[in-house]
């Protein structure tokens, strides 16, 4: 009973995280259909900007602003830069620059900031609260956790649904032509879109990071999770990239927890091939048709 | 109109078995000349070239983008382990890398069944979790497997004939690190006669087609399902058929030789070389194998220590590998193929005005002007 | 001073000169009807009046402003709205979201002929359905979304591609008479580009006949109606 409950809190836990990774996955396809395999390793250098902040002296408040800012920044500069300019009408660019990035990023992080494994401090603590004698498996960052991806669903919710600038972002990416004549400057809203992505992707770096070790590759198996998740709630629902997250990260928890930790990743995989196979839109899947 | 065909089609098959033949003679010399520890390079960049030319012909002949063949190597590379553990092998050497190959068939079967309604992003996607999975599972089953150690793998004594062989052509005795190295080379250009057979078949143009226009194949009457598997089935069989021989030259299998980086390393080497070319593949290969060198000391010379000058090679090759899919999506092969195709055919053709913004990059165009 | 002058524009798709030395005048606060069969150019001409295409030579002109040297999303700023072949509803957001798109690319301090409420009267359906997706709109009331869209951006020159395609006669004459009526009443000035020539003609000031990427011929609407050249250029001949 008290591992069932264990294993479910730190997968409820486990799942907000990759809820945002997801979402991060799913705003950067639904702008430019493009899967950001690099997101993984951005997320990773954001950390380690905050890192760096932290060790130079300054409070992990700032550190976790500073992470979520150099987000933001590396998001616009890479969708100016590098994404605007490949040729997406082969279907396989887009995927072999996003590659390319990974690699990159990888190597620039390991060059800059090294390859030894570093621990990441964790806000409101790591113990789990005692309820009486017991201790359950919800840490202080754990809550901390979980209200600060809903905190950031709510905000962008806020801003895609409310706001001129996220009715021009959702425009941009529902049909570019169309709203350029509308007057909208499609080029800085797919920037924007994929600066806010990236900041949602630094934000479960650092969420990730809390508590634990960082190191160059500790953010390469969320790609993979986040893909899943993200495929699993379908790849144009930011609501189904939060549900699949959970369920995500329910399921790997328990296949941790009771089959082994080893086994997670053949666990992603083949949820992920079910959900491929079986339902490709996803569990959610939109009725509306995009216009390609 | 048939024996017209037929006579074509064997002086194709008769092109590639007399390049084959020299190339294998070739090759044999110089790695009886080179240094042992450049035989061994040379053996890496044979296995990589052998991966990598499979996961180009699926990728570039067949359309489909495999992240995940890091693991089929891993596949081929424990099958031969786990054969080469003993003083006396399990069988013959040819044997083992049969067997590592036909264990990655039958993965590669199961795989590419399920990959075959899969596309762009999607297969990436799961071939990367692929990627990520198997080297798991090689530490899940820590009995057989050996866990995080692997295993180690004991190269098998050179058989009399080909020490025979190797003496009569160069006039040295094999040593065991040559033999794998010899081994590996052979392999390799045995293989890319068949794959370049296979590239310039009815086979080969029946994966183009799929590639090009699914729609259109299928009302040709090509069984689209079909043609991914066997493309998929193929490129799996060299990957394992690599990991195999690397099994054979590295002396060992282990989990963190199986890296999600080496996926990724092949992908970055068919595209340097350009997709669905097999000279690219082994260009490729071999520019991932002696480029980390050059670099290093080159890093060396900066002042960076070993370890990070190590990440040089890689930053190189990732920052290559987005110039050329944003300035020569055609790889350095290709590049110059159609360069040289240009220049032949230079023609004054009015500019091309049209810029349509189907794609969100044509945005700034007009602003410029 | 006229509203639109285009001189001598050439564009061109490859080989293909979709346009070749096209030069007219549109007068402003009147309707000009651009007609030919298909491939005359007719899309192409509002494409590249409106930033879509960049053509190889020629000038166009909006009042004082050059339109070939501003980026299509500057458009509505500079005056012209131009709603595309396929009417461009955005299908996944609400009539709402659509027409708040066209308001927000009215240049600042316009004056406000055109309003949501201004829209809504003129177009009751939005108004009873502007919460609705816009995928969920007959054929007819998308029409009437992205002409409603295109207003609120407080347009100098209304460009209008091909509006009747997929409607019924009753739903084009609908529009078509709505389209005049703003044109009387408001001052607007609208290029109107049609296969359907006897609609077209019947609301317009002037019409321009185009084939084969030239002009076939310019004149008034009413000498245009039996003219030879029209049928011709329809034809083929």
């Amino acid at each position: 009973m008290q591992q069932l409950l264990t294993t479910t809190l730190s997968g409820i836990t486990l799942g907000f995280v990759y809820a945002a990774f997801a979402l991060a996955l799913v705003m950067i396809w639904r702008s430019t259909r493009i899967v950001n395999f690099a997101q993984a390793p951005m997320a990773m250098l954001t950390t380690y900007v905050a890192l760096t902040v932290i060790d130079a002296g300054y409070s992990y408040w700032i550190g976790f602003a500073a992470a979520l800012v150099a987000g933001f920044v590396l998001g616009a500069a890479v969708e100016w830069l590098v994404v605007r300019r490949v040729d997406s009408t082969v279907e396989i660019n887009p995927v072999i620059l996003t590659l390319g990035l990974f690699i990159v990023f990888h190597s620039v992080a390991a060059l800059v900031f090294g390859s030894q494994f570093r621990s990441f401090p964790a806000p409101f603590g790591v113990r789990g609260f005692e309820v009486g004698d017991t201790t359950i498996a919800l840490t202080g960052f754990g809550v901390f956790t979980i209200l600060a991806v809903l905190a950031v669903l709510g905000l962008l919710l806020l801003l895609f649904r409310f706001t001129d600038v996220g009715l021009r972002m959702r425009a941009s990416a529902f049909n570019a032509e169309v709203s350029r004549l509308l007057g909208v400057r499609v080029g800085r809203m797919l920037s924007l879109g994929w600066a806010l992505a990236a900041l949602v992707g630094s934000l479960s770096g650092l969420l990730i990071a809390g508590g634990g070790l960082v190191h160059p590759s500790y953010m390469d198996p969320v790609v993979v999770y986040g893909f899943v998740a993200a495929v699993l709630g379908g790849l144009d629902s930011p609501m189904g990239a939060v549900a699949g997250g959970l369920l995500l990260g329910l399921c790997l928890s328990f296949v941790s927890g009771y089959l082994g930790s080893e086994l997670v990743a053949m666990a992603a995989l083949l949820v992920l091939v079910a959900v491929l196979l079986v339902r490709p839109g996803g569990l959610f899947a939109s009725t509306v048709q995009r216009r390609v | 109109m048939s024996s017209l065909l037929a006579s074509a089609r064997q002086s194709v098959l008769a092109r590639h078995l007399t390049a084959g033949l020299v190339a294998a003679v070739v090759g044999i010399l110089v790695l009886s000349l080179v240094s042992e520890f450049r035989a061994t390079q040379l053996a890496a960049m044979a296995y990589l070239g052998i991966a990598a030319a499979g996961l180009t012909l699926l990728t570039g002949l067949n359309g489909q983008l495999s992240l995940g063949h890091g693991a089929f190597m891993a596949i081929g590379a424990y099958t031969a382990a786990l054969c080469l553990q003993d003083a006396e092998p399990l069988a013959p050497l040819p044997v083992i890398l049969l067997a590592a190959t036909a264990v990655a068939v039958l993965v590669g079967l199961v795989v590419g069944i399920a990959a075959a309604r899969l596309h762009g992003p999607y297969l990436a996607g799961a071939t990367l979790a692929l990627a990520v999975a198997v080297p798991g599972l090689a530490i899940f089953w820590d009995g057989t497997l050996g866990g995080e150690q692997g295993l180690t793998v004991r190269v098998p004594d050179v058989p009399a004939w080909f020490a025979d062989a190797v003496f009569f052509l160069t006039a040295t005795d094999p040593t065991r690190g040559r033999y794998t190295a010899y081994v590996a080379w052979l392999v390799l250009v045995a293989v890319f006669v068949l794959l370049a057979n296979l590239s310039r078949s009815r086979v080969g143009r029946t994966w183009r087609a799929v590639r090009d226009d699914e729609v259109a194949a299928e009302l040709a009457g090509i069984n689209l399902a079909r043609s991914r598997v066997l493309a998929f089935v193929v490129s799996a069989a060299c990957a394992g058929l690599a990991g195999a021989l690397m099994a054979l030259v590295v002396r060992i299998a282990a989990p963190s030789g199986f890296t999600l980086t080496l996926s990724l390393t092949l992908v970055a080497a068919i595209v340097l070389g350009g997709l669905g070319s097999l000279v690219g593949a082994l260009a490729g290969a071999a520019l991932l194998t002696f480029l980390p060198q050059l670099v290093t000391q080159f890093g060396g010379d900066l002042g960076l220590d070993d370890v990070r000058s190590a990440e040089l090679a890689p930053l190189v090759y990732g920052v290559v590998m987005v110039l050329v899919i944003l300035l020569a999506p055609t790889g350095l092969v290709g590049s110059l193929r159609t360069w040289r195709h240009r220049r032949a055919a230079r023609s004054a053709q009015p500019p091309d005005p049209e810029r349509t913004s189907t794609t969100h990059h044509n945005t700034t165009e007009r602003a410029r002007a | 001073m006229n509203a639109l002058t285009v001189t001598d524009l050439t564009a061109t798709y490859g080989p293909v000169r979709a346009l070749d030395g096209v030069s007219f005048e549109v007068a402003p606060g009147c309707v000009t009807a651009v007609l030919g069969a298909n491939g005359a150019g007719k899309t192409t001409l509002l494409r590249t009046l409106s930033g879509l295409v960049r053509p190889i030579a020629g000038t166009a002109h909006l009042g004082g402003t050059d339109l070939l040297r501003t980026p299509a999303e500057e458009m509505t700023r500079t005056g012209l709205a131009h709603v595309p072949e396929g009417r461009g509803v955005i299908a996944e957001l609400t009539v709402r979201e659509n027409l708040r798109l066209g308001a927000l690319g009215a240049p600042r301090g316009r004056r406000g002929r055109f309003d949501l409420p201004r829209i809504y009267e003129l177009f009751p359906v939005l108004g009873e359905r502007r919460d609705q997706v816009a995928h969920t709109l007959s054929g007819g009331e998308r029409q009437m979304l992205v002409i409603g869209r295109a207003l609120l951006a407080e347009p100098e020159i209304l460009l209008l591609d091909e509006p009747s395609l997929g409607l019924a006669p009753r739903v084009v004459a609908q529009i078509f008479a709505l389209v005049r009526d703003l044109v009387d009443t408001d001052g607007l000035t609208v290029l109107l580009a049609e296969q359907n020539a006897r609609s077209a003609l019947s609301i317009a000031d002037r019409g321009l006949v185009l084939g084969l990427g030239r002009v076939v011929a310019d004149e008034p609407a009413a000498d245009l109606a039996d003219d030879v050249r029209l049928r011709d250029a329809y034809l083929g001949n």
